[in-house]
């Protein structure tokens, strides 16, 4: 053999061996076979060697549109960041995207086609709690997994979901606490659209400001969904003259309130206010302008500073377009995915009772809001923040509570 | 209410007039070009919410031209044309392509123009996105006029007043002061007869309905001063249209004014004095109460059938 030839050799043995440990490291395949297929999976889901089937469950048609794409976007952001670092137990997550066009009984009928049919082992989705509610029946017969993201009125818990976003104690006691103090405000309005939301977020924030704060619910009115028209209820708010309003508008609503809010006069020179109702996302359609020196009460802002957050801008701008708002439940929609990893990687197996189990108590500290952990009734402990609004379409966060346990059901609010 | 002083009450009557009369501006413009496209021509027209949007997202893209040139505050007049061009022009291609193949068919022009409003809502989805949209407003539309330091008149509200009643004494004019309105009511009247003295009624009926279409279009140009824009904006409009023209009887010009005052002040005194859902209820169970009696609507057609 000849020098020549023995540094081919050489070469050739090195590429092939570093081939090898590429392999072994970045393929799934290797890691997977840790975890056989028959072992993490007793329950027939859509479970192979080397992929995962997933379900996408959001309005991609509709009124909810609007709002729901955020979340499908995030969604399939934190998966493909999943994927790109190998998977979940060695395995691919392959999407199976299913559209609830804004119709409940859609959402109920997909939700079984993705559980029956494709046996996903767990789906990302729904958005009102109308259709969390008209797909819950399906996912506790079926025993599927769902992680819901939106804020919403508490009142639920499920073995079958985790809540990522707030209930509503989270998100309403702190920043009435935080109003109260900075404003000293002792008269309150309540208004909301006029659906199962705004209704009990209402009565909770009623109690609070009447038993535990001292203060005066001035007056309180539920508009129809869609309704556009304010004139009546402006006045009224102007002739009563509250220290603060509180207000869960929603929709299309919602911008006609703050457009002639604005037109009557009513801005954030003359008038506090904080909404529970208002994200980024929103604010694309109301204006910053309109808006300007209102504050939302949020667990997450896309403007929070912290490397987790910057991070998370920067690769959803990347994938989605500069131009593209993260609002609250975006980023709780964010966050169910991984939560998923961790929940099936902590039980070992994709099977749903086994990874349910596994996830209450598990801290998820890269999440861009900051630390969150999972509360035993599948809720998160999180933080409330305070945001003013900037005519830039941004909030500058002027509070962040401590870290509030979550209480869907609680005592002495109902 | 007696905890207040008789200024204060003063000034809260006097905004509530007006937001009374500008609650009636928004309903008048809504429902004239239904009433146009209803009243004269008997087409159920379920797509008109959808050419308020069209005149909606218009407004809107020349609001993201006109900021790039910087001409924001010029531009909102120019923009109202435009959209009432553009909507006339959809509205002449809809009526040639869908609308005139079932004039012998009236009930199934609410199936065809349903379907129309749906195809149009996911061509806005596909086109401008999901998310709602707003114009930028020039300066001049923004913020309110105060007579006296209580009173704020919203200026949107005004120009919106403005606006419906250049373009109801505009419909007027047309309908019943020149020759184009002389050969629609003609065709109203007696189609054959109508075709038998010389006029096109096809040609009739083109205009009309992309008038009543642009007319649409107009409205919803002037509704981004108050609402936002998004694809399904027009559903949120069509209820409400149809309950005027209805209310006030469906070939009258008049009674679709009448029913849009009446049915603006009973909404906006009701939501004062109780909550603003219950208020709306009552509307609606006084214009119940009012139809059973009167079938035809307030202002009853002499038309000969």
């Amino acid at each position: 053999m000849s020098n020549n030839t023995r540094r081919h050799f050489i070469t050739k043995t090195g590429a092939l061996m570093g081939a090898l440990l590429a392999a072994g490291m970045i393929s799934g395949s290797a890691f997977a076979a840790d975890f056989p297929t028959a072992k993490v999976n007793t329950t027939k889901l859509a479970v192979t060697d080397t992929t995962v089937k997933v379900g996408i469950l959001h309005s991609s048609t509709g009124t909810m549109a609007i709002s729901e794409t955020g979340s499908i976007q995030a969604e399939k952001l934190a998966i493909a960041q999943i994927n790109a670092m190998g998977g979940v137990l060695g395995r691919k997550i392959e999407v199976i995207q299913e559209d609830g066009a804004s119709d409940w009984p859609t959402f109920a009928e997909k939700s079984k086609k993705l559980l029956v049919n494709d046996k996903v082992a767990t789906v990302f989705g729904c958005w009102t709690s109308a259709s969390r509610k008209a797909v819950l029946p399906v996912f506790e017969k079926e025993n599927g997994l769902l992680f819901y993201p939106t804020f919403y009125e508490g009142l639920e818990q499920s073995k079958n979901v985790f809540y990522t976003g707030q209930e509503a104690t989270q998100q309403i006691l702190a920043g009435l606490d935080w109003i109260a103090k900075e404003k000293k405000a002792k008269t309150f309005y309540l208004i909301g659209s006029d659906y199962i939301w705004p209704r009990t977020s209402m009565k909770i924030a009623r109690k609070h400001i009447e038993q535990k704060l001292g203060g005066k619910v001035v007056g309180e009115e539920y508009i129809a969904l869609g309704d556009t028209q304010f004139g009546s209820v402006i006045n009224k708010i102007k002739l009563k003259k509250p220290d603060v309003i509180y207000a869960a508008v929603v929709g299309g609503s919602n911008v006609a309130w703050f457009k002639q809010l604005n037109a009557a006069g009513l801005n954030s020179k003359k008038q506090n206010m904080l909404t529970i109702s208002v994200t980024e996302d929103e604010v694309l359609g109301i204006g910053g302008e309109n808006l300007e020196g209102f504050y939302s009460a949020m667990k997450y802002f896309q403007s929070l500073k912290n490397p987790n957050n910057e991070k998370f801008v920067a690769e959803f701008k990347k994938m989605w377009g500069p131009k593209s708002v993260i609002g609250d439940v975006t980023q709780a929609a964010y966050l169910g995915p991984w939560l998923w990893k961790a929940a099936v990687e902590r039980a070992g197996s994709f099977d749903v009772d086994k990874a349910a189990a596994a996830l209450p108590g598990y801290e998820l500290k890269a999440a861009p809001e900051g630390y969150v952990k999972v509360d035993p009734n599948h809720h998160l402990e999180s933080k409330l923040r305070v945001g003013k609004w900037l005519a830039n379409g941004q909030a500058e966060v002027v509070y962040e509570s401590e870290l509030i346990k979550p209480d869907p059901f609680p005592k002495g609010y109902q | 209410m007696f905890d207040y002083s008789m200024a204060e009450i003063g000034n809260i009557v006097v905004m509530q007039a007006f937001s009374g009369l500008s609650l009636f501006s928004v309903l008048l413009l809504m429902a004239l070009g239904l009433a146009v496209i209803f009243g004269q021509m008997g087409v159920i027209n379920m797509a008109h919410g959808e050419f308020m949007a069209i005149g909606a997202y218009t407004t809107v893209f020349l609001s993201k031209v006109a900021e790039t040139y910087g001409i924001v505050n010029y531009y909102f007049l120019f923009a109202i044309v435009i959209a009432f061009i553009i909507a006339f022009i959809i509205g002449y291609l809809v009526e040639f392509a869908l609308i005139r193949h079932l004039y012998k068919r009236p009930l199934d022009t609410l199936l065809a123009t349903w379907g129309l409003s749906l195809v149009m809502q996911q061509i806005f989805r596909s086109t401008f996105g999901a998310k709602e949209v707003s114009a930028v407003l020039p300066e001049w539309l923004m913020g309110s006029f105060q007579p006296t330091p209580d009173i704020d008149i919203p200026i949107n509200g005004v120009f919106v007043l403005g606006l419906a009643l250049v373009v109801t004494v505009g419909v007027y004019l047309f309908m019943f002061r020149s020759r184009w309105g002389l050969r629609v009511r003609a065709t109203v009247q007696n189609r054959v007869m109508a075709g038998a003295v010389g006029i096109n009624t096809k040609k009739v009926d083109r205009v009309t309905f992309a008038l009543g279409c642009g007319i649409a279009g107009v409205a919803g140009a002037a509704f981004t001063t108050i609402a936002s824009t998004g694809p399904t904006t027009g559903s949120l409009y069509i209820v409400d249209s149809f309950m005027v023209v209805v209310f006030g009887g469906a070939a009258s010009i008049m009674g679709t004014i009448a029913s849009a005052f009446g049915i603006a002040q009973a909404q906006s005194i009701l939501q004062f004095f109780m909550t603003s859902s219950m208020g709306k209820v009552a509307t609606l169970m006084v214009i119940v109460g009012i139809l059973m009696m009167r079938p035809e609507g307030l202002f009853a057609s002499k038309v000969r059938k």
